[in-house]
This record gives C-alpha cells, structure tokens and sequence, in this order.
C-alpha cells in the first residue's frame, strides 16, 4: 500500500484576545491510498482543523505553527496559495456535512459538474457532460441522462449527498476529505452512502479521511481510526484494534457513553465528567437549599408520586394522555384569500396512549412528523382533527386552549436546542424562576430563591449557577437547566423532543442518566422523541413508530428491538449503525 | 483605574471593539462634545439668544473676531438680529437635538410596537401593518413632516400654533421614520419567535404581550440600537431641513437649520460666517453619530468581523 498523506507532529494555533488557543497539538497521523481513516472526537477535538489544515483552508487567524504535512512525499505546509489552488480539488477532494448548502441552489448539476471538471482537465462541454454522467451513475443516481439537467432542491438530500460525491470525484483526487459526510442525513439514507464511501475507496483505490462524532459510522466503514481530544491524539490505530480493546480510558468512555441497541442498560457507567466546576462555584450556597430540599417540594401536594414498587399496577391504570386519530396538516387555505390550497399532511390518524409513569419512545425520521405530534399535544400547532385526553379529561386543541388552562402546567417540554431554548438575556435563575412565579407556586421570593438553587443542586449544576446567564455554560449544562426549567413546574407529564440529539455523546450520557433519575423519582409519564433508535432503546418503555406522519407501529421496547414487527421498523433497525462488541 | 477599564473591555465584546477603533473614538468624542455643549448651552453661552431685549440691531453682522472689523464679544461674529452666533449655534444645536431625541423616541415606540406585533402575530395584522408602512414609506419625509405641519395649522389657532410647533415637528419627524424600526423590528421578531425559549413560553401560556416585551424585545435591542443611532442624525437633519424650509420653529427660538437658512440669504454678500459656523456644526454632529451608527452596527453583527 502506498502512503498518501503523512502528517507528523502538527500543530495549529489560533491566536484570539484571551491568548492563544491550540486548536491542534502534535497531531500525527497518515492515510494510505484505499484506505478510510477514521477521525473522531467531541465537539472542539480539533477534527474539522485537521481537514481544514490538509486543504489549507484554516479559518483566519489560524495558523500551522509547527509540523509537516506531507502528500504523496510533498510538504504541504508553507505551499503558496496558487500552488495550494491546484492541488485542491484536482488531486485533493472535500465532501461536506450538509448537501443543502454545499451545492449551488441556482445551477443545474450539469452546470456545475462541467465547470468543476473543465476547471481542471482540458476538455469540451460534450466530453465533460459525459464524465459527468457516467461519475453520477458510479454514485448510484438514476436516470442520471435527464436527471442531470435537474436543480439541487430536485433531489431528496441523500441523493444530493450522492451529486456532491460525484462532484469531489470529478478531478480523479488522490485523497478525499469527508467531513461529517452523513450527519445531515437519516439513518436510512446514511447507510447507503457509508457503502458508497467504501464502493469507491476501494475501487477507485482513493484515500479518504472520514470525519465524525458518531462512533458507530466509524465502526461500520473504517480501516483505521484515531481519537481526539482537545486537539491531541488519545489512540491510534487499527478500527479493531482501537475499537475492540481500547487502551485509553477516554476511547473506553467515550464508546461506554454511546448508548447501544443491542441491550437495555440501567445507567450509562464510566462517562467523562463535564469540565470541572470552578471552587468558588461549590462554596456558594442559598441558605437552606439542597437537592433534597428540591425533592421534597416537587413530591408535595403530587398525589402521583409513586415509587418503582408501584410500576407493574401501570397497565391497570387509565392512560395519562391518549390521542385518538390526531391529523395536522399544514398550509391549508392559511393565509391566501385567493388560493385555498388542502396543504400537506404532517400527521394523520395517528392514535396513541401513554400510561401513567412510562417512558414512550417516538421514533422516526426527518419529517415523519415527531415534533409535529410534540407540538399539537402543547397547544402550539392547531390539529385538524381528532380527540386529546389528558387526565381523563378533554384537551382543547391549539388556539382553543386558554392561557390559564391547567393542563399547561402539568405537560411541560424540553427542547432538542439548549442554545435556543433559553432566553439568552436572563439569568439562570430568572430563567427557572419564571415558572415557578407564573404559576404561583411559592409563597415568597426567598422561597423562590431556595427553590431555585435546590433544583439546580438536583439536576447537577452547582446554586451558583443561579447567578450567571446562559452563555456562559456548554451545552449540557444548559440542557441541565432547561429539564431545571421544565421540572419546577411540577408536571406530571414531560415531553422530551429530541433532548439530546445537539449534544456530544457524553454529555448525551450525562442528560439521559439525569433524565432516568428524575423519571424514577418522581414517576413523570414522559414522550420521548428521537430519532436515535438506541436512544430509545435506553430511555423508552414502549415505542411508537412514525414515518411521513403515520403510525407504523407500537410496541414494548423489548419485543420491538427484539422482533420488530412491520418492515419499515425491521428496515430501519437494519440500517442504524451500531458498536456490537 | 486605566486597569480596571482594561478588565472591563477585555470582557466586554463591544468595549473592547470600541477601544481598537480609532474612528469610533474620535466620532465617540465629538458627538459627547456636540452634545454636551446643546445640553449645557445656557451655562455655556454667553449670551441668550432667544432673549429678544438683549439683542442690540447695532451689533448685527459683525465679522468673527479675528477678522479686520471683529468684536471681542462676538468670537465667530453675530447674525442679522444682532446675535452672537456662537450662542445661537449652542441653543440651536439644543433645540435641534431635542426635536430630534424627541421624535426618535416616538418614532422607536411606535415602530418598535408596531414591529414586535406584526412580527409575532403575523397573518393579517402583519398584511396590514406593512402595507401602511409601504404606504409611509412612498411618501418622503418632507412631504409627511409638511403634511402634519399643514394639518397643525389648519386645527391649532394661530397663537398655539407656534408654541406648539416642537410637538408638531417632533410628531411629523417621528412618522416619517417608525416604518424603519417597525420593519426592522418585524424582520427580527420572525426569526426570534421560532426560537424555542418563545415557544416555551407560549406553552405555559404567557400573555403575547409579556413575551413580546419581556422575552423577545432583550433579544433584538442590537439591531434597535442601531436604528437609533443613525436615525437619530436622520432625525436632526430633517428638523435642520424642515426649519430651512420655514416649517420648523419659530423664528425667535432659531434651530441650526433657522439659522443656516438665514445665512444662505447672506452668504453671497460676504457675510459667509452665518451660513458656515452652524453648517459646519450640523455636518460633524450627523456625521459623527452616523460613524458611531456604523460601528455599532457592524460591532453588534459577527459576520461583519
């Protein structure tokens, strides 16, 4: 095999006004031709940096500060930009996370494939038009001969996923560069093009560095792989070997907090902590406020707080919420007083019931209408037909449910987005407060306070964090905050719409502990929307199945994982790529 | 202290921009200057211009007073009524910049309300609301400021009218420049109200009003600030033209543009200090402002870094 890129004891700094961060550290690595080399790591591992640094495309003010990188024998480092220019894209390629972005909405594919290829190799249009052709028929789209004058926004995203394959592969590079190549896409669609990925590695005899988080893409595809952390290599080696018996207890953490499909665990074991609290933190206190103190008031006047002793009676009870034939469809006659149109429908009849102090699973992919149920059962969307019944009473639908109607406190949310789910201009304990105060639960201010910072104790933050605003935590901490938020309201049903899917895997870990952990305490019935089958298959009791806003099916976790029923379940479980050790 | 200032702008992101921008200082500086001097002008000036028994008709067109035949008393010389321009400038750079804060306050309020409830209603309130302000928008500023102006007039008697002509202008200026905000607010609003910290307010059921206000408007005051900076320049030299044209204040209270409109009658016949000194005055205050306007703006965007 013949070594294609060498990179040797490389480091990249970026210097910024708080002083100079090191983006990369002695970064090693190499990638021979018909070879996938893994890269992976958590957000801010420097995996993105090392793509960026090979293309040399480092975002100002980013620099190489030491190190070489060598292609095919040639440094890389230092190479002028008109030199750079031509090395990049003919003999090194990029594929991008996102399809939607990475082509140009307003050209045909035609137009800018030939452009690409007459870019780097001297041909006419004709013979560009059918290299063009025949690399999107090696990518696996068809009707390629008249499917080729179509626009991006034509094409479904896996499919754009596969024109943007083709369009790296136009030059014939030596190396391709792929950079999260599948996160965008549904589990469905990402298993075709990981076997596109290898297809052409091999046959084409390409290297290709494949960048993810997802330890499961690595797993599946790669040959080689090596871990980041923090901008250094933690191990490196053979996909088997680092995979099979890691010797670093970050790889054994890191693969301990990717949730498996394969068997239910009661908690996640073994996960790297957040990044240390700061000593001043712990020693700030409310006077009186304590995690306990937190529970205590959340199981007062809650006449459901049942311990797990009382969870086999769940099937004899009457269902906390159940749906009956619930259809959503949007854009119908909305606005227009001209053009009444019938809309799409995002849901129809779709029935379901959660009992009392179970997890329900919702499981589908992008635009199977998850969120969408989430949202009629709050009140935010208007469903067009169809019964809800909470607490064996009516829920009025959408606009009809008054602002005082008790049902808004007792149903609460956790959204997918901590950036966004909090206001960022409140302090944390404005944010939690708020609640608290527009339900009147508590009697005082100082009550509201102690409250306040015991919840925060429950959910794992420290009090102080009371005091600072949003921006100042990660994400996981801020996901933190917004259960905190849900949790004093005292709900008896929590819908979770994919509260985990913005997060690293173990800060993901993290969360999902949490949420089991208050879930056992203090037996909240929670929806729990993902599009992660083995998210689901850690978190849920029962599991429904959604796709283009129709049930597939429901069924008990276990049998579903065990022997999924319709095809499409069968089809989807096939497809989600696992760590089966 | 200096250190503490430096702790200060190495946390915050504005200050520290502020402090490496040369332009933005200097701007910073004449615009506290300009200001500082309307606010203070009764202390500051020598004279009180609008006191019509000071004024001495001998004392009219004198030179500034480096010139052959100036006066000690009057350092950038008098206008035709006798007064001592510099005065003039200091109270008429007051009057200008109170028609201006005025109008813009007015024009914030209602564009900012107007803006919030069309972006977060949206439907047919929006549908109305940004087809009246299309509608305001097609007419220019002048023509509304003249049109409010006419309508005082005909509605006022004549001896209120002009006791009231602050209110009128600060009336017309702030209509012909809410639709700014309003549009601006309306855009920010959109993108606001899909964030999810709104729509989790919407579930507890928050009236509209309450996340309007308290939860959204924090979230979009960088681009309002904005407005504000460079509409308040738009605001004092609309007040600057509309007095030029004889709309504005009253003759015996002169704003910068009363007073350029009177230097204009004398600016071919050699007395040019009437006309130049508040003209000068007007440009480097909008112009500061504006480059203050400038840089907030493109401080308050991260693509624009």
């Amino acid at each position: 095999m013949t070594q294609l890129l060498a990179i040797s004891n490389l480091s990249v700094k970026f210097p910024t006004r708080f002083g100079v961060f090191d983006a990369l550290e002695g970064v090693s690595l190499d990638v021979n031709a018909g070879e996938i080399h893994g890269l992976v790591g958590e957000s801010g591992a420097g995996k993105s940096t090392v793509g960026s640094a090979v293309m040399g495309l480092l975002q100002s003010p980013g620099y190489v500060a030491s190190g070489e990188i060598r292609f095919t024998g040639r440094n890389l480092v230092g190479l002028d930009s008109d030199d750079y220019h031509r090395l990049r894209g003919d003999r090194i390629s990029m594929i991008f996370q996102d399809p939607q972005t990475s082509l140009n909405p307003l050209l045909t594919i035609a137009t800018q494939m030939i452009e690409t290829i007459r870019q780097h190799r001297k041909v006419d249009v004709h013979t560009a038009r059918q290299q063009a052709i025949n690399l999107l028929k090696e990518t696996g789209l068809n009707d390629v001969d008249t499917r080729i004058d179509d626009y991006p926004h034509q094409f479904s995203g896996g499919m754009r996923q596969r024109v943007v394959i083709a369009l790296a592969l136009c030059t014939e590079p030596d190396l391709i560069i792929a950079d999260e190549p599948t996160t965008a896409l549904d589990v469905s669609v990402q298993k075709q093009i990981l076997d596109l990925i290898r297809t052409l590695c091999t046959a084409r005899n390409i290297g290709i560095i494949l960048i993810t988080h997802d330890i499961g893409v690595i797993n599946e595809i790669t040959d080689r792989v090596t871990v980041l952390r923090a901008g250094r290599v933690v191990e490196s080696g053979t996909t088997e070997a680092v995979l099979g018996s890691p010797a670093e207890p970050y790889t054994k953490a890191l693969m301990a907090a990717v949730p498996r499909l394969d068997k239910r665990l009661e908690r996640f074991k073994n996960i790297i902590d957040d990044e240390p609290t700061e000593l001043d933190d712990t020693h700030w206190k409310v006077e009186g406020a304590s995690a306990g103190y937190a529970t205590d008031w959340l199981l007062t006047n809650n006449e459901r707080a049942h311990t797990s002793d009382a969870l086999p009676s769940v099937s004899e009870r009457p269902a906390i919420l159940s749906i009956q034939d619930l259809e959503v469809t949007f854009g119908a006659s909305g606005l227009g007083w001209f053009n009444r149109s019938h809309g799409v429908k995002a849901l129809s009849g779709v029935s379901l019931q959660v009992m009392p102090g179970e997890v329900l699973g919702i499981v589908g992919e992008s635009g199977s209408g998850k969120s969408t149920l989430a949202k009629a059962i709050v009140g935010l969307v208007n469903p067009s037909a169809g019964r809800m019944t909470f607490r064996d009473s009516e829920l009025p639908p959408g606009r009809q449910r008054t602002r005082a109607h008790p049902s808004r406190r007792e149903i609460q949310m956790v959204f997918q987005d901590p950036y966004s789910s909090l206001n960022n201009r409140k302090t944390v304990e404005h944010i939690i407060s708020e609640p608290i105060q527009f339900y009147g639960l508590t009697d005082n201010e100082s009550q509201t306070r102690k409250l306040v910072a015991s919840v925060l104790e429950l959910v794992g933050m420290p009090q102080r964090a009371m005091v600072k605003y949003p921006h100042q935590f990660s994400g996981g901490q801020r996901q933190r905050v917004a259960v905190a938020r849900a949790l004093v309201a005292r709900p008896e049903f929590l819908i979770c719409d994919e509260p985990t899917s913005a997060l690293d895997v173990s800060i993901q870990a993290q969360i999902l502990n949490l949420l089991k952990d208050l879930q056992q305490t203090f037996g909240l019935s929670i929806l729990f929307i993902s599009h992660n089958l083995a998210v689901i298959r850690q978190m849920a009791d029962r599991v429904v199945v959604l796709q283009n806003g129709q049930l597939v099916e429901t069924a008990g976790t276990e049998s579903f994982f065990n022997s999924p029923q319709e095809s499409y379940s069968q089809l989807l479980l096939r497809e989600t790529p696992s760590l089966t050790f | 202290m200096i250190n503490a200032w430096l702790r200060w702008s190495r946390e915050n992101e504005l200050a520290y921009l502020f402090f490496r921008n040369p332009v933005a200082i200097v701007a910073a500086i004449i615009a506290i200057l300009c200001i500082g001097g309307a606010v203070l002008s009764p202390w500051l000036a020598a004279t009180d211009p609008y006191d019509i028994a000071s004024l001495d008709i001998m004392d009219s067109l004198i030179p500034p007073a480096w010139s052959e035949s100036g006066d000690a008393r009057f350092f950038i010389g008098t206008d035709d009524q006798g007064r001592d321009l510099l005065s003039a400038i200091l109270y008429g750079t007051r009057l200008s910049l109170l028609v201006g804060f005025l109008a813009i306050t007015f024009a914030s309020v209602l564009g900012v309300t107007v803006g919030l409830m069309a972006g977060y209603f949206g439907g047919r309130f929006d549908a109305i609301m940004m087809r009246i302000a299309d509608i305001q928008l097609s007419l220019p500023a002048i023509l509304t400021a003249l049109l409010v102006d006419g309508i005082a007039k005909g509605l006022l008697p004549r001896g209120q009218h002009d006791n009231l002509m602050i209110v009128v202008l600060t009336v017309a200026i702030g209509l012909s420049l809410w639709v700014n905000f309003a549009r601006t607010v309306r855009a920010t609003t959109f993108v606001e109200r899909n964030k999810e910290y709104v729509q989790s307010c919407e579930i507890m059921g928050m009236h509209p009003f309450r996340i309007m206000f308290t939860h959204i408007l924090p979230n979009i005051m960088g681009p309002i600030l904005v407005i504000l900076t460079v509409d308040l320049a738009v605001a004092v030299l609309l007040e600057a033209t509309l007095s030029f044209l004889g709309v504005g204040v009253p003759a015996n209270q002169p704003s910068l543009g009363t007073l350029i409109r009177i230097g204009t009658e004398y600016m071919f016949s050699g007395e040019w200090w009437i006309v130049i000194f508040p003209s000068a005055m007007l440009i480097l205050m909008i112009i500061s402002i504006n480059v203050l306007g400038d840089f907030l703006r493109d401080a308050l965007n991260p693509r624009m870094r």
